[in-house]
């Protein structure tokens, strides 16, 4: 009897339970959508504040986030060069002119070779008097020491990497006229190590305009902290919590650090913009079809995450070092 | 409602605000309290309201020994308390309805039940038709009743009031006293710190009296 008796009182203090779950869920989402719209309002009405904050935060993620897409296109115009590889061909000191004119015309008509220029030992004394400061020591000398020279642009296929020119370096190798043939790709090495140098500095900075944002906001944060002192502690005399008196100011973060990467977001499209004109014309001298291309979306997913995290974290700092001194007295 | 066993508060400094107070208010009692400035009224409210803590003794409220309070319960166990301040404390950025609807909205209420309970307190206190305006173009007994409004909202079994009329005129005075009553009617157990003995003594409730520190008079309950 009083077994039945209980279960039915132990049904309802669960289901009373779960209700009380449930409204406490639906308030607390209730909750955060007020804020959101308060703290939006708020920048609303005094936009020039909070304007002024965005836009340093924005200056600070476009500078890392536009360097990043230049060292991307970069990597892009390296990546396009690979085939513009130039072959060396260093002929045989003893070769006649009309020899070396035979190979040529033999080599030009090559599928695999699409241009071949001819650089003889006079021409190749000349260049090296001009360029090494030797000139003095080599007029002593009775005879020219330099070999004469053909370069070999291969013809760029797609499909052809590094192991078809390697192939076809070896093939000249064998030829009886040729001293010595160098593949000449370190030029497009260096560029590589170059931009991987470059990338690593983006890392540098980013993480050091990241720290800038986060002291941005944080400043920001807290004078709006102080400013809205009196109102703290009133909440606070009418039993609010600090989760309650928290929460406006970590949207203000988020908001701000939203605001900051869109003006990022337009500042770097905006310099790029800026940039495709001369870009375009550079490329065209060198006949070459490149231009900048923008954004990646996955860029801007992340350019817009960062900020967003980064305003929330500043005032999370902020809010979390001042609000426990302010106290009712 | 409210118990106080030996409590005695002695601030950082040596300064002892209260000195070995004892005294108990019945649920549903009203009381003043009264006493030169630095009797020590202040620092009796503040304890009630865990603003600061008892140097020695026990303060009880609804049966709850606020020693063993924890900082983060503070903010629940003042919700169950209204306080009213001489200065009124309200926030001028927002509207009258705002500031009342404040302590809903930190209690989690619904959009319709804070619309609901709002007006009601306003209507209670003669405000219904200014909800919409802000605070600072009220008079000073307008922004006090603003103030009393925002203390009932969440319907308290306790109110606290610190010199509720300090800066008004007797006739207001008398007009927010007479407030304070008919809460008291309603079963709202009400503690009023004034220095106005002559409308204290016209009201005839209880009074309790404060002297440098020391409770130095109790007229007990008043029938």
């Amino acid at each position: 009897m009083a077994q039945a008796g209980r279960n039915p009182v132990a049904a309802e203090g669960a289901r009373v339970a779960r209700l009380n779950l449930r409204m406490r869920l639906h308030t607390w989402l209730l909750r955060h959508l007020q804020t959101f719209f308060y703290t939006l309002g708020q920048i609303w009405r005094r936009p020039f504040n909070a304007l002024l904050t965005a836009a340093v935060i924005g200056i600070a993620l476009s500078l890392p986030a536009g360097l990043h897409v230049l060292v991307d296109n970069g990597r892009q115009l390296a990546n396009s060069w690979d085939g513009s590889a130039q072959i060396s061909l260093f002929l045989q000191r003893s070769l006649s002119e009309r020899h070396v004119q035979g190979l040529i015309d033999e080599l030009a008509a090559m599928p695999e070779i699409a241009a071949v220029r001819y650089i003889s030992r006079e021409q190749a004394l000349e260049e090296f008097k001009a360029l090494s400061g030797f000139g003095e020591v080599l007029q002593m000398l009775e005879d020219n020491p330099l070999p004469a020279v053909l370069v070999l642009t291969p013809k760029v296929e797609k499909g052809l990497g590094p192991e078809a020119l390697e192939d076809l370096l070896q093939q000249l190798q064998t030829r009886p006229e040729v001293d010595l043939a160098q593949l000449d790709m370190q030029w497009i090495k260096r560029i590589y190590a170059l931009l991987n140098i470059v990338h690593r500095g983006v890392w540098v900075l980013g993480s050091l305009l990241g720290l800038t944002v986060l002291l941005v906001v944080g400043n920001t944060i807290r004078l709006a902290i102080q400013n809205r002192r009196d109102e703290i502690v009133i909440i606070k005399l009418i039993g609010g919590t600090n989760a309650f008196i928290r929460r406006p100011f970590l949207y203000t973060g988020l908001w701000h650090g939203l605001i900051g990467s869109f003006f990022a977001l337009i500042l770097i499209q905006l310099s790029l913009w800026l940039l495709a004109g001369p870009v375009a014309g550079l490329a065209g001298l060198y006949e070459s079809s490149f231009s900048l291309h923008g954004l990646s979306l996955l860029t801007i997913l992340s350019l817009f995450a960062s900020g967003c995290l980064l305003g929330l974290l500043g005032s999370w700092l902020a809010v979390g070092r001042h609000l426990r001194d302010i106290e009712p007295s | 409602m409210i118990l106080f066993s030996k409590v005695s508060k002695r601030y950082p400094g040596g300064y002892e605000a209260l000195t070995d107070v004892s005294w108990h208010l019945a649920p549903g009692e009203m009381a003043f309290l009264t006493g030169h400035s630095g009797a020590g009224k202040s620092t009796l409210l503040k304890l009630i309201a865990l603003i600061e803590r008892a140097t020695t003794g026990q303060v009880f409220i609804n049966g709850q020994n606020l020693a063993k309070v924890g900082r983060w319960r503070i903010p629940y166990l003042r919700r169950n308390i209204g306080i009213i301040f001489q200065e009124h404390r309200l926030l001028f950025d927002r509207t009258v309805f705002d500031n009342v609807a404040l302590p809903l909205i930190i209690a989690g209420h619904g959009h319709q039940e804070i619309g609901r309970r709002v007006r009601a307190a306003l209507d209670k206190v003669g405000l219904l038709s200014k909800e919409k305006m802000y605070p600072i173009t009220l008079s000073g007994g307008e922004q006090q009743r603003v103030g009393i409004a925002r203390a009932v909202v969440n319907k308290p079994p306790l109110l606290l009031a610190d010199e509720p009329t300090g800066n008004l005129d007797p006739e207001l005075s008398l007009e927010i006293m007479r407030l304070f009553e008919e809460f008291n009617r309603v079963g709202v157990s009400v503690l009023i710190a004034s220095h106005d003995l002559a409308l204290i003594r016209y009201l005839g409730h209880r009074v309790l009296q404060l002297d440098h520190g020391r409770l130095a008079g109790d007229t007990g309950v008043v029938v």
